[in-house]
């Protein structure tokens, strides 16, 4: 009876972030296009409001190609290994008080556990594809990904020394529901860090190297095609909500807001987590790529001095004042 | 107390992961009857830009790729490391803010040593 409640409950959450995946989207193309003083998808539905779904059905009757060349087990495994750990890391996030499938007490932990084992697939794509723009767009974001995750992981230790718990709920709690009680003051570099980490991790500009597709095609995913593609497609939007959550959760103080929506209870929570959707595609819009160097040097010789110094800053105040 | 709240809440996270790869494997399965699959050598070859893929594609990579793995090991163990530490700050005193310095100092030697080494240096 018990498996049966969080089965229904997982069908729910999968439903909505399906949802929510496929409208990010449209978000993404038609604030982009705005930017740009274009339309953005006008022509399927009204102001192109079915884009979305029409482009779930193409990728589901796209051919799907197995390159000759291809490690065949490793090629298949990798975009559901992908999707598989980010739908996992969705079970720890409280969207409102009560409202998460797994209220563990090592949340914070957990999620990293997820979103590095995320990186196994990208790895194991760009390896098992045998193909030079897919081996070299592998290797790329795997030395991304674990240097940004360095600093993200130091980042996030202040958050933890000011509410002494890794259960994503209580993190929210401790906040309170007042403004000035947000982590995003008194973290601040912290946040700093966190967000640049952030980008980084999902591969977002300014950081997408992995998929640069002015010298790389596109990346690791080069050699996929059809519901494969779409499969890692969702598990990078995942991705990107997943980390837009930790943002909220341990900064802007979660499902907290001026006023209680009673209805909705998680209204708060989707509000802030949208503005850091927005801001990530605004930072697509306006920004240029970095270079491989240049992206590595700010990882590892600007954020993780930071994140430590944050740490050690830290410390002293709380020492200090108590 | 503690045997009966660990599988409860673990559950969950076992049941969407077995739920995230059936999800997977089961779109692309029934998706196998649906697509259309019209496979012949060209278009099975490695993409590169349209010409025949010419030496191996599994090359010899930087080393530098090995040396960031290397020094990922040890930064995030040192993270990890952190964690419970951090979160039982308030109970530790002053004692333990000093000795994580002490820590924290002996890991910065060598990111130091590794800075000064160049290992973080893309570029020359």
């Amino acid at each position: 009876m018990h498996v049966l409640i969080i089965l229904i409950e997982i069908l729910v959450l999968f439903a909505v972030i399906m949802l929510h995946v496929a409208y990010a989207t449209y978000f993404e193309r038609k604030i982009i296009g705005h930017m740009q003083v274009r339309m953005g998808p006008m022509r399927i539905g009204w102001h192109g409001l079915l884009q979305p779904i029409a482009d779930g059905i193409k990728s589901f009757f796209k051919e799907d190609i197995v390159p000759e060349q291809a490690d065949v087990v490793t090629f298949r495994a990798a975009p559901i290994i992908c999707l598989t750990a980010m739908l996992t890391s969705l079970a720890v996030l409280p969207f409102a008080k009560g409202w998460v499938l797994a209220n563990i007490n090592i949340g914070l932990l957990f999620l990293f556990a997820m979103s590095s084992l995320s990186s196994y697939g990208v790895i194991l794509a760009g390896w098992a594809s045998n193909s030079k723009y897919t081996f070299l767009g592998g290797l790329r974001s795997m030395a991304q990904v674990i240097s940004y995750e360095v600093a993200m992981g130091l980042s996030l230790v202040g958050v933890m020394m000011l509410s002494g718990t890794l259960n994503l709920t209580k993190i929210v709690e401790v906040q309170g529901g007042s403004f000035g009680g947000m982590y995003i003051f008194p973290q601040i570099i912290a946040f700093f860090v966190f967000f640049i980490a952030m980008l980084a991790e999902t591969n977002r500009v300014p950081f997408d190297l992995p998929e640069a597709e002015t010298e790389l095609v596109s990346g690791y995913a080069t050699e996929y095609s059809g519901m494969r593609y779409a499969i890692f497609f969702m598990a990078e939007y995942i991705g990107m909500m997943v980390m837009a959550s930790i943002g909220t959760i341990c900064f802007l103080g979660g499902w907290n807001g001026p006023f209680e929506v009673t209805i909705f209870p998680p209204f708060w929570f989707v509000v802030k987590v949208y503005a850091f959707m927005f801001v990530f595609i605004w930072i697509r819009a306006t920004l240029p790529r970095y270079r491989y160097d240049q992206l590595m040097t700010i990882g590892w010789k600007l954020l993780i001095p930071l994140a430590l110094g944050n740490i050690v800053l830290t410390g002293f105040i709380k020492a200090f004042t108590g | 107390m503690e045997a009966q709240y660990i599988p409860k809440e673990y559950l969950a996270i076992l049941i969407l992961l077995i739920f995230g790869v059936l999800f997977g494997v089961v779109t692309l399965y029934v998706g196998r009857f649906f697509r259309i699959s019209r496979p012949y050598h060209e278009k099975l070859i490695a993409y590169e830009s349209g010409n025949e893929p010419t030496e191996a594609p599994r090359m010899r990579f930087s080393i530098k790729f090995y040396l960031i793995a290397i020094l990922f090991v040890i930064f995030d163990v040192e993270s990890i490391y952190l964690y419970p530490w951090a979160i039982t700050y308030d109970h530790l005193g002053f004692f333990a803010l000093v000795e994580m310095f002490i820590f924290i100092f002996l890991l910065l030697v060598g990111y130091i040593y590794a800075w000064k080494k160049e290992v973080l240096q893309w570029e020359k």
